[in-house]
């Protein structure tokens, strides 16, 4: 059963987030023996409560908390409070997540040394490679259940998939399929297969999509080592005069502050809260922030090259119908910088519901030319864009001057300036996403801005060189040793793929790390 | 209190069709008492803050941002009535914001006001002019989730909503489609 823990127990790993990175680490370290506390911000909704209801469901789940936007990206217009979608509960952003689950390629760990000095990108190669990562991987995808992998057979092909697929073969695309999902395509892992609810985003009713909510944390509360604390939002990481960590200090249910030591401290709050709170967490003697010696913490704000490309034919395609996410062309995820730009990109299905529809299709726009294509919704097919972003240390995270929190602590203002890069990816990703259609009789085609960031990187990256950034190949703050980052914001670079397998596989890394680090006395 | 009623009380069905008639060309609306009446649907949105013919003309101007021509008036009839219930009758300083709005709106229509201008495409010109303000904006921002976002209204988009009560799609259509 689920282990409660002392405030004043000074020996377990407090982790900082039950999402992604951070469930999952708590249960690899759980299983180890390790004792381990999550404090989580949101509340534990478990999923039968879910609720087939865009806006609801987002009211239920996301991140509302107040935060500022700034820069030349479309967001801070159309969207100025609503820099990213991200969840506020236990299971974070994987209970609304679609479940892609791609490796990354082997260029893309070395992104300097492949794309050369880019103007105004601040690239660096990470400090290991996909050899590094692959047996990692592969128990990611066996604990995720990524179809394609394992034996798992992919997923069926859905109305949506069907059009995107037909375009795509037209076009002479060969790297066409279902996608590789974390949705159980059968009975596994005491989880339901999908049943094609269309509700990926809004938490699935199923269980046939991973999340840590009903996987990694039951697991791990099953081992008797692991606590998962709700509604507990930390505010505060403290340490003592040897500069290490102690301990958190956070916000309880009722509002009341809460201060429970730590042996070590793993921040996972996603790459928006996670340099908030190590910067929130200045001192006399980090006077920047914690382990922020390198100045780089909150910089190099990575969200992916995005965007949309939606279609209307003249015959029925009904795309809500069926998982979310479940297709995808590989053909343009390589590097080849014949096409005017570095890195590369994926296309991936993609549906929402009228609500949501309205609210992203066109944000701002209005008339004939705007509603004309939601009168065609049910006639409509849709695809999304993912691609690898220039790192730029000028976007950042950084606390806001004046506005605070309900805890009085500063909120972030998230900064984002496209790269000319990513326009030019963008706009390569449209011109083909519209090809697609076109190739299979669409008579009309949007392509559509991005979206609040669905994937946040980057912000506390991973270098070999302290001077260079926050953490080094273990997630372990340079500066600090028993302080870890395991979220995306270790990212050094973005990469073309969606980011939850790769966090999930460095969060299992560390997780033996941190133990091997534990049972040899050295945190 | 606001409500949008089923039957228009106290008016005969002649008296309606009547009075649209002599209501501006773009009515379908009729304004009687402290009410805005449909006249083919049988509808009627009573306010108490706002005047009646201020909250038609509201309706109008939902209808022209976001004209679908499927929909009915009663809901964009349902989407504006928060600017009657939550606003007017709530803040003096928003009744008055929300009615010089509008009385600014009649007056670039010209004589007979925006319900005056008979073509859509007149009146879209009007609201072209006033698409920076802080009214349209709140206006336009507010119908995105007031009128997508109610239920009624989806399947008028083809769109189905909730599924895990009937099972999912996996046996009801998630891959029929034939014409490709
Ligand atoms: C709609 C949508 C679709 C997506 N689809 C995909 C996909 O198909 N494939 C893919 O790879 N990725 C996808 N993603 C992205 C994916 O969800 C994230 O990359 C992943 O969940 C990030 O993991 P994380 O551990 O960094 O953070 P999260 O999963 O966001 O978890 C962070 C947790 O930390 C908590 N927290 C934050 N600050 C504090 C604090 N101070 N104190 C206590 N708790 C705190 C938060 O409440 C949250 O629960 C999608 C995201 C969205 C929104
Ligand atoms: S479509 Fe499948 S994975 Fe998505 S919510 Fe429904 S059952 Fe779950």
């Amino acid at each position: 059963m689920a282990a409660p823990y002392d405030l004043s127990d000074e020996n377990v790993v407090v982790i900082i987030g039950s999402g992604a990175g951070g469930g999952t680490l708590g249960n690899e370290l759980a299983q180890k023996g390790v004792d381990v506390v999550i404090l989580e911000a949101g509340k534990r909704i478990e999923y039968d409560e879910f609720i087939n209801d865009e806006w609801e469901s987002f009211g239920q789940l996301a991140w509302l908390d107040n935060r500022t936007t700034s820069g030349d990206w479309r967001v801070s217009r159309d969207f100025p409070n609503l820099p990213a979608w991200i969840v506020k509960a236990v299971g974070g952003t994987t209970t609304h997540w679609a479940g892609a689950s791609l490796r990354f390629q082997e260029h893309e760990f070395k992104a300097l040394t492949n794309y050369g000095s880019v103007e105004g990108a601040n690239l660096l190669d990470w400090p290991l490679t996909l050899a590094d990562l692959e047996p990692y991987y592969a128990k990611a995808e066996d604990k995720l259940g990524v179809t394609r992998t394992n034996g798992i057979p992919g997923l069926p092909g859905s109305n949506n998939f069907k059009v995107f697929e037909a375009g795509a073969k037209a076009l002479g695309y060969e790297k066409v399929h279902t996608g590789r999902m974390a949705i159980n395509s059968e009975y596994r892992d005491d989880r339901d297969a999908c049943q094609q609810t269309g509700f990926c985003f809004q938490g699935c009713k199923w269980g046939a999509k991973w999340s840590t909510l009903y996987t990694e944390i039951p697991k791990g509360e099953a081992t008797g080592r692991l606590e998962v604390r709700p509604e507990s939002h930390v505010l505060k990481i403290e340490h003592g005069d040897d500069g290490k960590v102690t301990g958190v200090v956070y916000a309880d249910t009722q509002g009341n502050l809460q201060t429970q030591k730590a042996r070590v401290v793993c921040v996972a709050g996603n790459s928006i809260e996670s340099p908030r709170l190590l910067l929130n967490s200045a001192s006399n003697m980090f006077p920047d922030g914690l382990a922020n010696s390198s100045g780089q913490v909150g910089k190099n704000y990575m969200r992916h090259t995005t965007g949309s490309v939606y279609a209307v034919f003249d015959k029925p395609v009904n795309f809500y119908r069926g998982t979310t996410m479940a297709g995808i062309i590989q053909d343009e995820a390589g590097h080849d910088p014949s096409r005017g730009f570095v890195g590369g990109y994926e296309l991936e299905t993609l549906a929402l519901g009228l609500p949501f529809m309205a609210a992203f299709l066109d944000p701002g726009g209005w008339g004939r030319g705007f509603t004309t294509a939601l009168d065609a919704y049910d006639r409509m097919a849709g695809m999304w864009i993912v691609g690898e972003d220039m790192p730029q240390e000028k976007n950042r995270i950084s606390l806001h001057g004046e506005l605070k929190d309900q805890y009085g602590m500063p909120i972030p203002d998230v900064y984002f300036d496209d790269h000319p890069n990513d326009i030019a990816m963008r706009n390569h990703a449209y011109r083909q996403g519209m090809a697609i259609y076109d190739a299979v009789g669409a008579t009309r085609t949007f392509p559509t801005p991005p979206y609040p960031s669905t994937h946040n990187l980057g912000t506390n990256r991973m270098s070999e060189k302290a001077s260079d950034g926050v953490v080094n190949m273990w997630g372990q703050s340079h500066d600090i040793d028993n302080l870890f980052v395991s979220d995306g914001s270790q990212f050094t670079t973005g990469a073309a793929e969606n980011p939850t397998l790769t966090i999930v596989t460095l969060a299992i890394r560390q997780a033996d790390y941190l133990a091997e680090q534990l049972s040899q006395g050295n945190l | 209190m606001v409500t949008v009623y089923q039957n228009s009380p106290g008016i005969s069905r002649r008296d309606l069709l009547r009075r649209a008639g002599g209501a501006g060309a773009a009515a379908m609306l009729v304004v009687s008492g402290g009410a805005v009446l449909s006249v083919n649907q049988a509808w009627g949105l009573e306010v108490t803050a706002l005047k009646p013919e201020t909250m038609a003309t509201l309706i109008q101007m939902a209808r022209d941002i976001y004209p679908h021509d499927h929909v009915p008036d009663k809901y964009y009839a349902i989407a504006m009535k928060s600017y009657d219930a939550e606003m007017a009758a709530k803040e003096t300083s928003k009744k008055d914001m929300i009615e010089a709005a509008i009385a600014d709106l009649d007056a670039r229509a010209g004589d007979g006001g925006y319900l005056g201008l008979g073509w859509e495409d007149d009146r879209v010109a009007v609201l072209k002019q006033i698409e920076s303000t802080d009214f349209f904006k709140m206006v336009r921002g507010g119908l995105v989730t007031g009128l997508y976002n109610q239920k009624e209204v989806w399947p008028l988009f083809g769109y189905e909503g909730e599924s895990y009560s009937e099972g999912g799609y996996i046996d009801r259509g998630f891959d029929d489609i034939e014409w490709l």
